[in-house]
């Protein structure tokens, strides 16, 4: 308390009401709080001697270690052998790591006419400044057409685990989930539009710089789980359901196939292909690559969120 | 080009495209279009071979529009093409096999995800078969690794789940080992295409470079191909993935999982490192000693299991150390012996799968050995299935079983310092093969006394019949004419190199 002024013109100052903040009292977004001294948690010996020897008491249980001494003997013996055993992977691991071409030589054997011919007239073949997003989707598009499979049988994967059956709704505990916090919400305002643009920044630079669909769909599913968390799902949901996903996934991957496929038929029969190259460094260059990098960015967003959200709750 | 040098590529797209459209369609929809794939590719793979077998050599075809090493590409000879019209027939015979039994065991509402699963592993498949690039190999080896883990726990009761967990550690730890191989042979050839490292391997041999990571390199990925096909100390996710799983789910793990992973081996160990210089490495010696190993520590296991499912998923740990055995010859014979019991086993191990299935459901549902007596009378289709199945996986004449362990037979014999244990212990698993399968045989056809269970009739089982009718016919056609087989595979080994 100010001594200087009278305790009515105090109140009145901008130091009066941020010190009322800092301690809680009063916040600009939900006005007067009341506060009160939490209660103060008790707990149980009992029970925390339960936990404590819960471990063994399951082990007793199923194991009944105390008359099992073949158990005990394979327990310890697991022990030490898997131990070993790692030591020894290690060590072979290590004792070859040692044996192998020295890093930085250029006699080395991955020095060889593959990077030669990737570096020199990798643009002029793909289009692409970006030399990896010229390789991982043009030179070698069948290991990144088969990748990004890979993440969608990871969804459907997760989906059979973590999806709800029929009749088992009432395990739905997303009405457990707290709602509404101001902080959260007022930081994701301002953060999940940068984020967005950064991500799509990513996804559309691919071709021209660092980047492409696998990193920048990894920053827009990020923001979309912070627009969950922040708004919940009733306003996800608005515009983001199962449904979405299903279809934005099964667009992505079916354009990414067939415009593979029409890359690979052209090319393994020697056929011209009508797709442009452009010049290289415009946004609008490199053939497929742009097209086939936002598809997979789209995959690779929508199943992070995916991801989170069956966490989450066992379904959209 | 010729148009049907397209197919292979036609084959991998079509089924990894089916598993995408399957993802939107309802399940009745997703069902039709996975029967309709398999089978479209059956026949693409079938014209394919007869097309090849005209030919006579085989042909690499380029994924995209630059040339190897720059860009990917696949390869089909006689043998891929062979597999995988092989491959779709097993498949497609396994999922009309257990079709009932899914309606029972998974809900309705996951039917369409089990076909995009089904879709992704036939491609994969596919892929794994005709495939002329390791990184390819590997990034198809993962797929292949995850949608069998879904496979597996699709029938959500508790040990499918700790089944699929074990399965996916064992197998993960598989794909690791096989990944750190890959790593060191990339950093010592500097290629990923097959053609090229093995070039570049006979140089490293002649030159006498590197030797010590050659070595681990090539251990490196036969151990984790070894732990993923289940040979014999590391099976054990095995049984209980193969045992509680749905019953399509355990026939196709069982017969063409473990076999994409053992034929992505051979193609390593001819297109990759060279027959030669495999064989001059110690590691056939390992895998030899691991087969015989396999062999009898399955059957033991197998014996004392008083479980149906389980007794026939630790056959597979024998059956597989077969296979192991006939590459731990070292010799070509060998070999196709080894090539020709991955599809026999393929072939018999899936019919009794969907045969013991007939067998339980007429039994209330129970696998016990106590409750299957007479169920043989109970279910003829069924009964008659599982015993041609027990016969040719005993060995007698007639059924695909005995030719291969005819062609084992005859491979020992030329190799020296091999072939007394391989003889011996061909003799002693044929006998704990027939103790086990001969037990079960009996007892399905032990009259039961006053049984609760009622019988089950042709009309109420039509497709599950029918489906056991072809699967015999698989059998008996690879026991009566081996001979046509036996050619193909030779050929397409010497294709290989």
């Amino acid at each position: 308390m100010s001594k200087k002024k009278a305790p009515e013109a105090y109140q009145k100052t901008f130091s009066f009401r941020f010190f009322r903040w800092i301690s809680g009292e009063k916040d600009p977004y939900l006005n007067e709080i009341e506060m009160r001294p939490q209660a103060e948690y008790h707990v149980d010996p009992e029970a925390v001697l339960r936990r404590e020897k819960e471990h063994d008491a399951i082990l007793d249980k199923v194991y009944d270690t105390e008359h099992n001494k073949e158990l005990k003997l394979f327990h310890s013996l697991y022990e030490i052998t898997s131990v070993l055993f790692c030591i020894f992977l290690i060590a072979l691991l290590l004792i070859t790591v040692s044996y192998l071409p020295a890093v930085g030589t250029v006699t080395r054997p991955v020095n060889n006419e593959v990077a030669t011919r990737y570096i020199e007239d990798g643009l002029e073949e793909t289009g692409a400044i970006n030399i990896v997003a010229g390789m991982i989707l043009d030179y070698r598009a069948f290991d990144t057409l088969g990748e990004s499979h890979v993440l969608f049988v990871a969804t459907i994967t997760v989906l059979i685990l973590l999806r709800l059956n029929k009749g088992q709704e009432d395990q739905n505990d997303r009405i457990f989930e707290p709602k509404n916090d101001a902080i959260l919400q007022l930081v994701a305002t301002f953060l999940v539009p940068i984020i967005m643009i950064f991500g799509i920044y990513i996804i559309l630079n691919g071709h021209l710089g660092p980047g492409g669909g696998f990193s920048g769909g990894a920053v827009i599913g990020a923001g979309l789980v912070l627009y969950l968390n922040a708004f919940g799902f009733a306003k996800t949901e608005r515009f983001f359901t199962e449904k979405t996903y299903k279809w934005v996934c099964f667009f992505s991957l079916s354009f990414y196939c067939l415009a593979k496929s029409y890359s690979f038929y052209t090319g393994a029969n020697q056929l011209h292909s009508v797709i442009p190259k452009g010049t290289p460094g415009a946004i609008l260059s490199s053939g497929l690559i742009l097209p086939l990098n936002i598809a997979v960015g789209l995959v690779v967003a929508c199943t992070i969120y995916a991801f989170y959200a069956m966490f989450r709750k066992g379904g959209f | 080009m010729n148009f049907i040098c397209n197919f292979p590529f036609f084959s991998i797209l079509l089924s990894l495209f089916s598993g995408t459209i399957c993802s939107v369609l309802p399940a009745k929809a997703a069902k039709v279009v996975n029967r309709v794939v398999i089978a479209v590719i059956g026949l693409l793979s079938a014209i394919l071979l007869l097309y090849l077998l005209s030919v006579g050599e085989p042909f690499v075809y380029w994924m995209g529009h630059f040339p190897a090493p720059w860009g990917n590409e696949i390869r089909a000879g006689v043998l891929e093409a062979g597999m995988a019209l092989f491959f779709c027939i097993i498949m497609y015979l396994s999922m009309a096999g257990g079709a009932h039994k899914l309606y029972d065991e998974v809900d309705e509402s996951k039917h369409n995800l089990y076909y995009i699963l089904v879709n992704l592993l036939l491609s994969s498949l596919l892929a794994l078969v005709y495939t002329n690039d390791m990184f390819t190999a590997y990034v198809f080896v993962e797929i292949n690794t995850i949608s069998a883990c879904g496979l597996i726990m699709i029938r959500q009761v508790g040990r499918t789940i700790e089944a699929a967990v074990r399965y996916m550690i064992m197998s993960l730890l598989g794909s690791g080992l096989l990944l750190f191989g890959l790593c060191i042979m990339y950093d010592l050839t500097g290629h990923l295409l097959m053609s090229n490292i093995k070039e570049s391997v006979g140089l490293l041999v002649a030159n006498g470079e590197y030797q010590i990571p050659l070595i681990v390199s090539i251990a490196l990925m036969c151990v984790g191909l070894c732990i993923k096909s289940a040979l014999f100390p590391f099976h054990a996710w095995l049984p209980d993935a193969y045992g509680y799983s749905t019953v399509s789910s355990a026939a196709i793990l069982s017969s063409l999982v473990s076999k994409g992973y053992i034929f992505l081996l051979i193609k390593i160990i001819y297109r990759v490192i060279g027959f030669d210089n495999f064989n001059s490495t110690r590691i056939i010696d390992v895998l030899f000693v691991f087969g015989l190993m396999g062999m009898i520590f399955g059957s033991i296991s197998a014996i004392r299991e008083n479980d149906i499912r389980r007794m026939i998923a630790f056959s597979s740990v024998a059956q597989i150390g077969y296979i192991y055995m006939g590459f731990g010859m070292g010799t070509q014979t060998g070999m196709v012996a080894s090539v020709y019991h991955i599809l026999s086993h393929a072939a018999t191990k899936s019919l009794l799968f969907i045969a013991a299935i007939g067998l339980t459901e007429v039994s209330g549902g129970s696998r016990k050995f106590a409750d299957l007596t007479g169920a043989g009378y109970r279910n003829k289709w069924a009964g008659v299935a599982f015993t041609v199945g027990s016969l040719s996986m005993v060995g007698i004449p007639l059924f695909s079983g005995f030719i291969s362990k005819l062609l084992f037979a005859q491979a020992a014999v030329q190799v020296e310092g091999k072939m007394l244990a391989s003889l011996i212990v061909l003799g002693i698993s044929t006998v704990l093969n027939a103790v086990y399968f001969m037990k079960t045989v009996i007892r399905i056809y032990t009259a039961a006394k006053d049984s609760p269970y009622g019988g089950m009739t042709f009309g109420k089982m039509k497709i599950y019949a029918i489906t056991l009718i072809f699967f015999m016919l698989v059998n008996v056609l690879l026991g009566v004419s081996s001979q046509p087989v036996v050619d193909l595979i030779w050929q397409g080994l010497t294709m290989f190199s």
